[in-house]
């Protein structure tokens, strides 16, 4: 292959596909059993981290950029002035080996700006998959951007080769897609999952009967919004996040802070801030529903439309509970252990294997590593040594936000100063 | 009493059977101490341990029986990291967990079994650390070579790994700290000990030794690297958290142009 031209085709298709912020290689089971090249083994591995502190796991990159589609949000938009570049399905399967085989990469990501129709850009992902595994024996972990509006036929085939499959549903509300990508409709995004979600839960009856059954996107399917673009509130989100991974058994919702890119007027103008704050409370929130056994009207409802930015969702949700603690750690039970602030999961199963064999004191809980300073306000141990002020929640969290050092101190303060 | 310190070789077997001759002569105040960390043999009372792969057996079945999976695989990734006074770490482990009636592997408000659990969490840190950041070179006669210099001994514990990865390929890892390697031959991949040409430098890719192509691929790499990078996301303090400094000379992506 001409090194040049590769080299110039990767920098700007890798360029265009760094906005999608998954790059997880996790959750497909791929034993190399023919003595080929790659074996996933479920855990999912970050080989390098880019400077802005996102995984590299897997070669992310566009097939192309050449789009018909004109969606203001997207830097390959039909009407946006950049250069266009275009792998061959061969290219894209020689970089992929090649990184593979020095221990680059965990896989590939392949994504694509809409070229002709949905079903002929879907088909050239489809023919990279298939050749990666048909061809070069390769077992290494293969994620494919479903191309929204594309056929049964080619999902049902992309879910063979592929380990994860994903389509976009980039805005969280149907009005704001309205607004932004008049060419899309939601109902084209929800028919490739729909089709994957089935296949998949076709799949995992088969091979309750026949063992052999060919794999389906072992890895499951996921999606992203885009947050801070089109003016929904953290409500809202979460509503959709919700929605969809209940009525999809999604693997994942991913949150993308908006980079401008536009001078658009339907968006943030260029150099302000991405939303990188609010990104987070929101990931928090999607741990507490999916790890935490937290609803998400608990968290979010119609009294309570936005997260806190100046303290997480948790410390949050539980001020407005006070009347549920303190929680006693030796005696109760692991839901309400996760609901405690400060206690992560694994704290929760160090106490709770633990305790079994003595009572824990402040001393043993600060050496499994719970982070006291949080924690205290909001459970008792075996001392009587305790929160015994009648403290309200203003005080609590004033009290807890002294002695913290948040790493958006900075962020913070900006944002906090438009109210104040 | 004078305490007694018992110096075995190194070797895991080695630490089994210093605690079975501690079993077996009922020692109460004892250290045990590798051989290569012994600087002064002076005033103490001092005892070497001769390796038998029989004792040290006997050991690690007492062990297994006592342990779960996890704790058992603990206690061996602990060995590994070769931390100083590691070894009676572990012993007070292993005699919590031996006189024990009840599996007492996770009893986390035991300080020795909690520091156990903290010092093997780092080496499997490492180990999973080095399965991401090893980087492979092409020689010219065609192995893919790499070296490491990882904190703890964890060649060990990554050649099932790569061995299941790269089973279609020849590769090489050298842990330049401990100047042994694991070599992969397309059947077995064993641990031995590698010559290398004198004044081969690690942090570089030498045109004698590697293939044309190698260049090119890790000319791609790099460009890869900054093109996925979001430059208004820009944050250091994560990247360096993900990816410490002291792993930065072997990155092929971390290399100036």
């Amino acid at each position: 292959m001409s090194f040049q031209r590769i080299q110039e085709k990767l920098k700007i298709l890798a360029d265009a596909a760094k906005y999608d912020v998954s790059c997880s290689s996790s959750g497909s089971k791929r034993t190399n059993t023919t003595k080929g090249l790659g074996d996933s083994s479920g855990m999912g591995i970050c080989h390098s981290y880019t400077e802005d502190g996102r995984c590299v796991s897997l070669l992310k990159i566009l097939l192309t950029n050449h789009c018909i589609f004109d969606c203001a949000y997207c830097v390959t938009r039909k009407s946006n002035d950049i250069k266009r570049a275009a792998f061959k399905v061969q290219e894209v399967v020689d970089l992929t080996i090649n990184f593979y085989r020095r221990n680059y990469i965990e896989g590939l990501f392949l994504s694509s700006g809409i070229f002709k129709n949905a079903d002929y850009t879907m088909e050239r992902l489809v023919a990279v998959a298939k050749k990666l595994r048909k061809e070069e024996n390769f077992n290494g972990y293969i994620y494919l951007k479903s191309i929204p509006g594309a056929s049964d036929e080619l999902m049902r085939e992309a879910g063979l080769y592929a380990d994860r499959l994903s389509v976009n549903i980039e805005i969280p509300t149907e009005s704001g897609l309205k607004k932004l990508a008049p060419d899309k409709n939601r109902e084209d995004f929800i028919k490739p999952m729909a089709k994957v979600k089935n296949e998949i839960i076709q799949y995992k009856a088969e091979k309750k009967i026949i063992r052999s059954t060919p794999k389906y996107a072992p890895a499951g399917q996921s999606t992203q919004m885009i947050i801070g673009a089109s003016g929904e509130n953290d409500f809202q989100i979460m509503q959709t996040s919700n929605h969809f991974y209940r009525n999809f058994n999604l693997k994942r919702v991913y949150y993308s802070g908006y980079v401008p890119i536009s001078y658009d007027d339907r968006l943030p103008k260029i150099g302000s801030e991405v939303p990188m704050l609010r990104e987070n409370r929101l990931y928090q929130t999607d741990w507490l529903m999916r790890f935490y056994g937290f609803d998400v009207s608990e968290i979010l409802n119609e009294q309570h439309q936005h997260l806190d930015l100046d303290i997480d969702p948790k410390l949050s949700w539980a001020l407005r509970n006070l009347h549920e603690f303190p929680v006693d750690v030796n005696t109760a039970d692991k839901r309400m252990l996760a609901r405690i602030p400060g206690l992560g999961m694994r704290s929760v199963h160090k106490i709770l294997n633990a305790r079994r064999f003595r009572r824990l004191n402040w001393e043993h809980l600060k050496k499994i590593g719970v982070a006291l300073n949080r924690a205290k306000y909001f459970m008792v141990c075996d001392s009587n040594q305790f929160e015994k002020r009648d403290l309200t929640s203003e005080k609590i969290k004033g009290f807890i936000l002294q002695n913290s050092n948040s790493k958006y101190r900075s962020a913070l303060s900006n944002q906090l100063s438009l109210f104040g | 009493m004078q305490s007694k310190t018992l110096i075995y070789d190194g070797t895991f077997d080695g630490f089994l059977c210093a605690v079975f001759h501690i079993y077996e002569y009922k020692l109460k105040d004892v250290f045990i101490k590798n051989k290569f960390s012994v600087q002064s043999q002076l005033f103490s009372n001092i005892e070497n341990i001769i390796t038998e792969t029989e004792k040290a057996n006997r050991v690690w079945n007492g062990i297994k029986n006592k342990t779960s999976r996890t704790g058992s695989y603990q206690l061996y990734y602990t060995f590994l990291s070769e931390k100083e006074g590691v070894e009676n770490i572990m012993l007070d482990a292993m005699r919590y967990i031996l006189g024990s009636n009840v599996n007492s592997d996770k009893d986390y408000s035991h300080p020795s079994i909690l520091q156990m659990a903290q010092i093997a969490k780092m080496v499997g840190r490492e180990k999973h650390r080095i399965e991401a950041f090893v980087r492979f070179k092409l020689t010219k006669d065609h192995i893919y070579f790499a070296n490491i210099e990882p904190d703890f001994n964890v060649l060990p514990l990554i050649i099932k790994h790569f061995k299941s990865r790269y089973a279609d390929q020849k590769w090489l890892i050298y842990d330049i700290k401990r100047a042994y390697g694991i070599y992969y031959d397309l059947e077995n991949a064993e641990i031995m000990n590698i010559e290398l040409p004198s004044g081969f430098n690690f942090s570089k890719t030498d045109s004698d030794y590697f293939s044309e192509e190698e260049f090119e691929f890790q000319k791609l790499w790099q460009d890869y690297f900054k093109s996925t990078n979001i430059e208004s996301r820009k944050n250091m303090k994560l990247h360096t958290r993900h990816v410490p400094k002291r792993y930065w000379k072997y990155l092929s992506e971390k290399q100036p142009d």
